[in-house]
């Protein structure tokens, strides 16, 4: 019960930074959604750091890591240090400049004003929005999961106490199983590990068992019901600022929590050298412990993954808050450096997890730093740390913001709203809708708890549609003759080939056309050879993420069908590229590509 | 010239993440860190350094005249 009173108290505190952050507020739209563009360097910095990580960073990344080994860290964590940095140098600054000039507050305003269009900014809308729908959910699951988790009563050996399942109001049953012998009679392995069997009994008939489950002090509909009203508090009396705030406090928490975490554990375990050294003699976990799990296409082709992080709509607004573009000079600097801070202890004890708990199902391996803070330090700890993660997991914060500043400026402001009802009616609107998408993912997250795995699939679906939709935002940045239809056709795009790569994934996502983890890849289609490959987790085109060709392919097609559309006007042009006659004498010459073709 | 160098750097460390003659190295470095994750830990570093030369040599320094804008 320590672990849960701990992160209460933390929650308490997410609670009263909001509610600080609304009376310093006031009551105009650019200060609710957009802090007055006013965040200072340090907030600024730790808030679009804290918005980028999820609970992906702790949990998922360990998780991961368990099952496909260190290589984890140079997939997803270096590539990522290198790519946002530069696209928050490049995109980040311009989105700063543009909003600052012109007042926009959303990508999709940019793009409107950009490209003189509306409905094509309403289609940009309703895709993006679309992608960051399912962070919302799963935000308001793993606040679930993880007080349900940090909750789990314990006697006093400090095992968990387990209860019967139950569900519809029945007592749910599994089969009893036992190791399968050979005719030698002895155990039967299959992948390492000795094959089970239902046990049978003298009519051949399965042996069942109750199944049987931790019990906790805070059931998941508790739990999450409790992170989705926090939440929803400090978004909707702190709005911005307050969720910049909130996030700068969860990244000093969660930036601290990796180091110690690992400190903590190492100490008690004695240090991990006998572990590294045992999991290198035995074959098995030797895998882990270099990128046998990790096929050369998919290390080269997830570098484009990154991308998204300047086209997800929170990031992007978020740039625009930063009191001074000279604030981003620390923020790309240091941000290879925090991710580093955060990902390599968590991916290091992923791959110890798997030396610690071997045999986990896929499904279970999410929870292997929960797992290992509980055997290995006080509970005390074990709640600070957990409330560290409960820092990530909460990030949804900036998600629900976005969505809401999204429908207040691009839907409800733009078609008429805020010139009929006014500012203050506008904030409102956007605190209403804050309510309400809360509440219907709070909804979501009940009816679907058995279905995490859904959301956690179409959040990587969204990666790889937000990484496909940068070449778009690099055309209206850097490009004079980008048209709106070529934003068009290169949304299209992404949305079809997001359909039609969930499909396939869907389709073969069975027993027999999926392969086992590190088994090679299958066919999907033999008429079209390697085209399309099935891996444990992912589909793939001749071994790539699908997320290059997609990137590559909206690229192409926006510069194609650019060409064959008529531009923008040329008082359009001249107000996004303005004449370099208008800098002043000392103002150096711009060494970028701000120069158009 | 700035700017191809810093072209430059940035491209030498993109081919420098696809560290393929890491694939299937197991040594442990200082007996319990796996080579492939010290690799790609000094790449985060070196990261933040091209940044820092980006910062200072590629800053886009026009665009810190916000003198004409939206008023709030």
């Amino acid at each position: 019960m320590t672990p849960a009173i701990v992160v209460f108290c933390y929650l308490a505190i997410v609670v009263y930074i909001g509610i600080f952050a609304f009376r310093k507020g006031k009551d105009s739209g650019e200060d609710f959604f957009l802090a007055s563009r006013s965040l200072g360097p340090y907030v600024f910095i730790l808030s679009l750091f804290g918005t980028n990580m999820t609970a992906f960073a702790i949990l998922g990344s360990s998780g991961l890591s368990y099952q496909r080994g260190i290589g984890v860290y140079g997939l997803m964590a270096s590539a990522s240090g290198f790519i946002i940095p530069l696209t928050l140098f490049f995109i980040g600054t311009r989105l700063w400049y543009l909003g600052k000039r012109f007042g926009h507050m959303t990508q999709v305003a940019y793009f409107r004003d950009r490209w003189e269009c509306s409905g094509i900014g309403t289609v940009i809308f309703a895709l993006t929005a679309t992608m960051l729908v399912p962070y919302l959910i799963i935000g308001t699951m793993g606040g679930g999961t993880t007080l349900e988790s940090i909750s789990t009563i314990t006697d006093d050996n400090g095992k968990p106490v387990m209860e019967k399942v139950i569900k519809d109001g029945k007592e749910v049953m599994k089969p009893v199983l036992v190791v399968q012998k050979g005719d030698d009679g002895k155990p039967v392995i299959k992948e390492g590990k000795p094959l089970m069997i239902p046990k049978m009994n003298e009519s051949g008939q399965p042996v069942m068992e109750n199944a049987m489950r931790p019990k906790h002090w805070v059931p998941y509909e508790v739990g999450a019901a409790i992170v989705a009203i926090v939440v929803m508090s400090y978004v909707f009396f702190g709005g911005m600022r307050g969720t910049a705030w909130v996030n700068s406090f969860q990244t000093l928490l969660f930036l601290g929590f990796g180091s110690i975490a690992f400190y903590l554990i190492s100490r008690k375990l004695g240090g991990f050298d006998q572990i590294m050294n045992n999991m290198l003699s035995n074959p098995r976990t030797a895998q882990l412990l270099d990128r046998d799990r990790i096929p050369k296409e998919e290390f080269f082709s997830y570098m484009f993954i990154p991308l998204s992080s300047i086209m997800f709509p929170h990031i992007a607004i978020m740039c625009m808050t930063a009191e001074k573009i000279t604030h981003f000079k620390k923020t790309v600097i240091l941000y290879p450096l925090c991710i580093a801070a955060i990902w390599l202890p968590s991916v290091y004890m992923g791959v110890v997890a798997a030396h610690q708990f071997p045999g986990l199902p896929a499904g279970d391996t999410d929870d292997v730093i929960p797992r290992m803070l509980r055997e290995n330090t006080s509970t005390l700890l074990s709640g600070i740390l957990g409330a560290g993660i409960m820092a990530c997991v909460m990030a949804s914060d900036s998600q629900i913001l976005a969505l809401c500043t999204m429908f207040t400026e691009d839907i409800f402001a733009f078609y008429g709203g805020r010139k009929k009802f006014g500012e203050k009616a506008t904030v409102w609107t956007g605190r209403a809708f804050i309510v309400g998408v809360t509440l219907v993912s709070y909804l979501i997250a009940l009816q679907l708890k058995d279905k995490e795995g859904i959301f956690d699939l179409a959040i990587r679906f969204a990666f790889s549609g937000f990484a496909s939709m940068a070449p778009v935002m690099l055309a209206a940045l850097f490009w004079k003759r980008s048209t709106k239809w070529g934003a068009l056709a290169s949304t299209l795009w992404v949305g079809a080939t997001m359909i039609a790569i969930w499909y396939i994934y869907d389709s073969t996502d069975v027993a027999g056309l999926k392969p086992l983890p590190g088994s090679p890849p299958k066919v999907i289609y033999e008429s079209l050879g390697n085209l399309f490959l099935r891996t444990p987790g992912n589909v793939t085109m001749y071994g790539f993420l699908p997320v290059m060709p997609m990137c590559i392919g909206s690229a192409l097609i926006m510069v194609f069908v650019s060409l064959i559309t008529p531009p923008p006007s040329a008082a359009t042009i001249a107000k996004y590229f303005p004449s370099k006659k208008k800098h002043t004498v000392n103002t150096p010459s711009p060494a970028d590509a701000t120069a158009a073709v | 010239m700035k700017a191809y160098a810093l072209a430059g750097i940035a491209t030498i460390l993109f081919i420098l993440h696809q560290d393929f003659w890491n694939w299937g190295n197991k040594t442990l470095v200082f007996n319990f860190i796996p080579i492939t994750l010290v690799y790609h830990a000094c790449y985060s570093i070196a990261c933040a350094i091209m940044m820092v030369f980006f910062v200072k040599y590629l800053w886009p320094h026009e665009l810190e005249d916000t003198s004409e804008t939206h008023g709030s």
